[in-house]
């Protein structure tokens, strides 16, 4: 591979070990969270109210959990721009089956199964078809978006049972931290093991920096794939759910534009777009980041239109900084290593 | 090499992504950041969430209700989304009770789906008035409606058959479809047009969505008239509807055949009623609606009236309102606009 492809070079590995871990995109990310929420908890009115986690943590609930497998999608070099659709169908499914008397958890079970199959047909079509991920789940987030607009028409479903709808608003014990981040937490730390700590989630960087490559090693390219799709899949119907049940409504066009949040927030969390390179935890904190800032602006009675600026140029600035440093880097002049003849030939 | 293949398609997801910002930028902006008045030191604060910003029909509700707010003194405030969606609007309410305001004038995007956001904005004594749309009755203390339902869906109905000579078909060109007081008056014109023996002779042929977006009205009002080539009439609940259909009447071969009324502002549809493209249309004055709803939350707050039936309240210049039942207001019957008069309104 030359040099001019490679996203880490030797210099890399020859830093200090605490840089390697400090000094990264993530830990900026996660700084830039921190200073943020300091700067909000000292200086916005009532940032530092008794709601305002609680909030917090219900608003970017949805966005958390499709950042999970939607990170891995982007760090193998694909993307897909279904899953908010993918929430829709699962909401509608989730109030159709309710209304014809399924139970709940019911409902909810065969939702997950749906999104399983919204997956399935995007990872067959990407990974064995051999389609290109941006072309099939802009066709797809069409195809289940009208799929859940026509199967409730444009109507809402509301009449939830009061325990699974408060089971999405309600607090852990005495804490202000909601109940979903239970199963949010389960799955980061799912995630984190796949992507971080296993022979998959190695394979998922392989593919991302080299897939032809990945494949000479043993890396099973296509089943990866899939096995990616199916998780976003199911992933994006739970989060579906959890919006069905928190606003009490289940219809066609719920979470329209999701999917440009959660891109958003992954790619401000540090992973390439063009694959190989990213890591959960900075994700996790680009989440926090935009739900902080739109908190804190909200609270600061900032109109809607100015926060969407702040955002989209925060994220404009995270895509171009990377570039811009790298290019400065590249002019710098470097030390031509040492000709010492006692360790010469070492 | 096979890794340059890439690059495009990245590339293309990363300018959709990007367009996240541009998106944004394009928007209407008709909210005020800050507070107004004021003057009497903070006492009272209210805050007005409308369905969406950068409506004109809810910038008028914002003015009355400013003006309300000078007289008594309260700080005020305006806020909203972009986008008349449920959930966009719950992020709004959860803020107004993290700042501990006294009350929230709202206009409910969705009956139901608020109601949790709305429960926990009153645990923290906010008092909760809606206009316009309701919520669920249980979730608010008070709901400033405009006119009866009947009220407004006869009126309707009575301008379009005065214009049609009492005869063919007409079309609805509605606002969404989840919208609770279009699908309320279209319920009742349609139990009208088939009760009442004056309307016999009318037929509905259609009813078509355009979400209160200009561009979306438009374009179904062009297929209303393509689908059905002998239309007499089209009935447009809604300001943003009226407005773009008479835009896309004026400028066609069907201006002065397909008469056109419904719910619409003076301001948008004045040049309409000057070059015969529309007759007559009706509205309540949503100005004097903002103006009673922030009288009525003053009074809640106050501990003037509790919200029951048979409370009543001094609303400045439009006199005492009594609360109905369901916890109801009534600021009365829709008022018709016509040549004669348009002159004199400016909203």
């Amino acid at each position: 591979m030359s040099a001019t492809t490679s996203t880490r070079t030797y210099a890399d590995y020859s830093a200090p070990l605490w840089r390697r871990w400090l000094l990264t995109r993530e830990t900026a990310v996660i700084a830039l969270t921190a200073a943020v929420v300091l700067y909000s908890l000292a200086n916005v009115p009532n940032f530092d109210g008794p709601l305002t986690l609680k909030f917090l943590l219900q608003d970017i609930a949805p966005i958390l959990l499709i950042a999970l497998p939607m990170t891995l999608i982007i760090i193998t070099g694909e993307i897909d721009l279904s899953v908010a659709s993918i929430m829709g169908l699962s909401s509608v499914l989730l109030g159709v089956l309710h209304d014809a008397g399924f139970s709940v958890p019911t409902a909810a079970l065969l939702a997950l199964l749906a999104g399983l199959a919204c997956g399935a047909l995007n990872g067959f079509l990407i990974a064995y078809v051999g389609l290109p991920s941006l072309a099939v789940t802009i066709g797809t987030l069409a195809l289940f978006r009208g799929i859940a607009v026509g199967l409730l028409g444009t109507t809402a479903i509301t009449d939830f049972t009061e325990r699974w709808a408060d089971l999405a608003t309600d607090t852990i014990g005495e804490t202000r931290i909601p109940l979903v981040m239970i199963p949010f937490a389960v799955l980061a730390v799912a995630f984190t093991v796949l992507l971080h700590f296993s022979t998959f989630g190695r394979g998922v960087y392989e593919i991302g920096l080299n897939d032809e490559a990945a494949r000479f090693t043993g890396v099973d390219v296509a089943r990866t794939k899939l096995v990616l799709f199916l998780l976003s899949g199911v992933v994006s119907a739970l989060a579906g759910i959890y919006f069905t049940l928190r606003y009490g409504s289940a219809r066609g066009d719920n979470a329209t534009g999701y999917e440009l949040q959660v891109i958003a927030a992954v790619l401000l969390g540090g992973v390439s777009i063009f694959g190989g390179r990213g890591r959960l935890h900075g994700v996790l904190a680009g989440v926090v980041l935009i739900g902080v800032i739109s908190s804190a602006l909200r609270l600061e009675s900032v109109t809607v239109n100015v926060t969407n600026i702040i955002v989209g140029l925060l994220l404009v600035a995270s895509v171009i900084l990377p570039s811009v440093l790298g290019w400065a880097g590249s002019r710098l002049p470097r030390k031509a290593p040492s000709k010492d003849p006692a360790t010469a030939g070492v | 090499m096979k890794f340059q293949k890439r690059r495009p398609a990245a590339i293309a997801a990363l300018l959709l992504t990007a367009s996240f910002a541009f998106t944004a930028c394009g928007g209407d902006d008709g909210g005020d950041g800050g507070s107004a008045g004021g003057s009497g030191g903070g006492d009272l604060s209210i805050t007005m969430l409308p369905k969406n910003l950068g409506n004109a029909y809810f910038d008028t509700s914002t003015d009355g209700a400013e003006k309300a707010a000078d007289e008594l003194e309260a700080d005020f405030e305006e806020v909203g989304p972009d986008t008349a969606s449920p959930d966009a609007q719950v992020s709004y309410i959860n803020t107004v009770a993290q700042q501990g305001k006294n009350a929230l004038i709202l206009s409910a995007n969705d009956p139901d789906a608020l109601c949790d956001a709305i429960d926990e904005a009153r645990s923290a004594d906010v008092k909760v008035v809606t206009f316009d749309a309701d919520t669920n009755p249980d979730c608010r203390d008070l709901f400033i409606n405009q006119a009866t339902a009947e009220g407004i869906a006869a009126k309707q109905l009575e301008l379009i058959s005065e214009q049609i000579g009492g005869k063919g078909e007409i079309a609805i060109l509605s606002a969404s479809a989840n919208a609770t007081n279009q699908n309320a008056w279209i319920d009742m014109m349609e139990s009208e047009l088939a009760d009442n023996p004056d309307y016999a002779d009318i037929e509905l042929v259609d009813t078509v969505y355009g979400d209160d977006e200009d561009q979306k009205s438009f374009d179904q009002t062009e297929a209303l008239l393509q689908n059905h080539p002998d239309l007499k009439g089209i009935i447009s609940p809604t300001t943003v509807g009226i407005a773009a259909a008479a835009r896309y009447l004026s400028d066609s071969q069907y201006k002065g055949k397909v008469a056109l009324t419904g719910l619409g502002t003076p301001n948008q549809m004045r040049e309409y009623v000057d070059n015969g493209t529309v007759t007559a249309f009706a509205l309540w004055n949503p100005g004097d609606l903002g103006y009673l709803a922030t009288y009525a939350a003053a009074a809640l707050v106050n501990g003037d009236i509790s919200g029951e039936e048979g409370d009543s309240f001094e609303a400045g210049d439009l006199g005492t309102f009594e609360v109905g039942a369901d916890g109801t207001v009534l600021l009365g019957e829709p008022f018709t606009f016509d040549e004669s008069n348009i002159a004199d309104f400016d909203f």
